[in-house]
């Protein structure tokens, strides 16, 4: 199963290229439902000759939390709000798919001089070589799309990138961490991305625009 | 084995031409016309040869040279370039540089002869050809390194002989990713249609067509021959990655590997009917894009060792 696992991990980093890469919010909404569902299948995959009901279990959690509900959600805010549906960034396309494609050699460099808690490659525990690097890689990738982008709901997308990361590093690696955790993660963004998105459509109707400029104008008055 | 490797060449140099006359016909499959004979371009080369060539008055030898010198890389660079697996007539360490550097050096004197010409029109084709050249090579580089450190070898007979099969089944996301940069890089090289429509002659969106305008007789053939070997070239670099059949008599690998490059011409008209051409602006998105990829690979190979 090990090369299914690289193809998740692969599969990954193609998508967060694309976000980074695409200018339409419909697209990359539906980029990061599919990253939330191949990411969410990794329990299982990964753990293949061990699978047990609870890496089922968050397995189905995380797939329909983030790879349909959360996105359902996002394309509700996206409708409701009535905006251009263009991700607007700070930083042209080919410029940050330049940076991802230097974040991912850094986040390569760096996890080869890491100690890791499991080794790379071992036979049986499902760690694959590229499970660090691509958490990193994705985390970063969740980073760049926060500070880069100007609407409020590419920011939610980038917290979910930015939760895709952790969770691959947690499942691929942290082969005893219980899975409790994850779900109390999982939890954690389900709530937040609910409140974004909310927050999103109110912010809309408030101002009559999802542009994260002009939440100044929030302010009481002006000097 | 050297006898199948001159058969090789000759292989190409006839059957070149007929892959534009195959993405043609799939194009009018798809729009319900009958289409051009397979072999319009061969009729075409003929009809040109018999002509006689017209100079302006203010061009220079440079605009002569062009064809000619065009020609002779394209040639050198098929030299260099193995089919079906069987190695290339010449072959040696880093030559896929050598590959890079011809295909380089037939832009670079297409290019100029257009600049020579003084028209305005020439010349804006030439920069487009050049702006984006400047990103579709370092793809092709990237991607053939990639193949390279996957394959420990250096010279492209040894990349695309008997480890193929090796690498598919040890690095089958790598290939994957190399096969579609290298997809990228063969439409954008040959002006087909995301980044530029063959078929249009509207003065705004072209950008192969438009530097060869002033090109006539013999010219024009040499670089009609030129671009067919230039498809050629890159399609068997390809067709050499995805038919991975190392094992059977090289004639039959020979004529598979052709196949393929019929199919590839297939694909290729199937994209130019399926897809608009991508806004001029767009253009370095998509190269970008397939370096991405490129890279991508070239970082999966380099994490395997």
């Amino acid at each position: 199963m090990a090369a299914w696992v690289d193809a998740i991990l692969v599969f990954a980093v193609l998508t967060n290229l694309a976000v980074l890469g695409s200018s339409r919010l419909g697209l990359c909404i539906r980029m990061v439902a599919a990253q939330g569902i191949m990411i969410g299948l990794l329990p299982v995959v990964g753990h293949w000759h061990a699978v047990d009901a609870r890496a089922v279990g968050l397995a189905t959690a995380s797939v329909l939390l983030k790879g349909f509900l959360v996105p359902w959600l996002l394309h509700w805010a996206l409708v409701e709000a009535n905006v251009r549906r263009e991700v607007e960034p700070y930083i042209g396309y080919p410029m940050s798919v330049l940076i991802g494609v230097a974040s991912l050699c850094l986040c390569l460099w760096l996890s080869a001089r890491m100690p890791l808690p499991v080794a790379a490659g071992e036979a049986g525990t499902g760690a694959s070589a590229l499970a660090a690097p691509v958490a990193f890689f994705s985390i970063l990738c969740g980073l760049l799309m926060i500070v880069s982008r100007r609407k409020a709901l590419t920011q939610v997308l980038g917290y979910l990138v930015m939760e895709n990361g952790i969770f691959t590093f947690g499942v691929a690696l942290a082969l005893e961490e219980p899975f409790l955790v994850e779900f109390g993660v999982l939890l954690d963004v389900v709530g937040a991305v609910f409140v974004m998105g909310v927050a999103v459509f109110h912010i809309s109707r408030e101002i009559h625009s999802i542009d994260t400029d002009q939440l100044s104008m929030l302010r009481e008055e002006r000097r | 084995m050297a006898a199948i490797s001159w058969a090789n060449l000759l292989v190409g140099l006839c059957l070149a031409p007929l892959l534009p006359g195959v993405i043609a016909r799939t194009k009018a499959l798809f729009a319900g016309r009958r289409g051009q004979p397979l072999a319009q371009l061969y009729l075409d080369l003929w009809k040109l040869l018999r002509k006689g060539a017209v100079y302006s008055s203010v061009t220079t030898w440079v605009f002569r040279a062009g064809p000619v010198v065009g020609l002779a890389a394209a040639v050198a660079a098929l030299l260099l370039l193995p089919l079906g697996g069987a190695p290339a007539v010449v072959a040696f360490d880093g030559d896929l540089i050598l590959l890079v550097a011809l295909l380089g050096a037939l832009r670079f004197f297409l290019v100029t002869a257009a600049l020579d010409t003084g028209s305005a029109f020439e010349g804006m084709g030439a920069s487009r050809e050049m702006g984006f050249s400047a990103l579709a090579e370092p793809v092709l580089l990237v991607a053939l390194a990639a193949m390279a450190r996957g394959t420990g070898e250096t010279s492209l007979s040894g990349m695309f002989g008997a480890t193929i099969p090796g690498e598919w089944a040890t690095q089958p996301h790598a290939m994957l990713l190399i096969v579609s940069a290298l997809f990228v890089v063969l439409l954008a090289e040959n002006s087909r249609i995301p980044v530029d429509d063959p078929n249009t002659h509207l003065e705004l969106t072209m950008i192969h067509e438009v530097m060869v305008l002033d090109h006539g007789g013999p010219d024009l053939a040499f670089i009609l021959y030129a671009a067919a070997l230039k498809f050629w070239l890159l399609g068997a670099l390809l067709v050499g990655i995805v038919v991975p059949l190392r094992e059977i008599p090289p004639a039959l690998a020979a004529a598979t590997a052709v196949a393929g490059m019929a199919l590839l011409a297939f694909a290729v008209g199937v994209v130019e009917s399926c897809m608009a051409r991508l806004r001029m602006s767009r253009v370095p998105q998509l190269l970008v894009g397939a370096g991405g990829l490129a890279t991508v690979a070239l970082m999966l190979e380099l994490v395997r060792s």
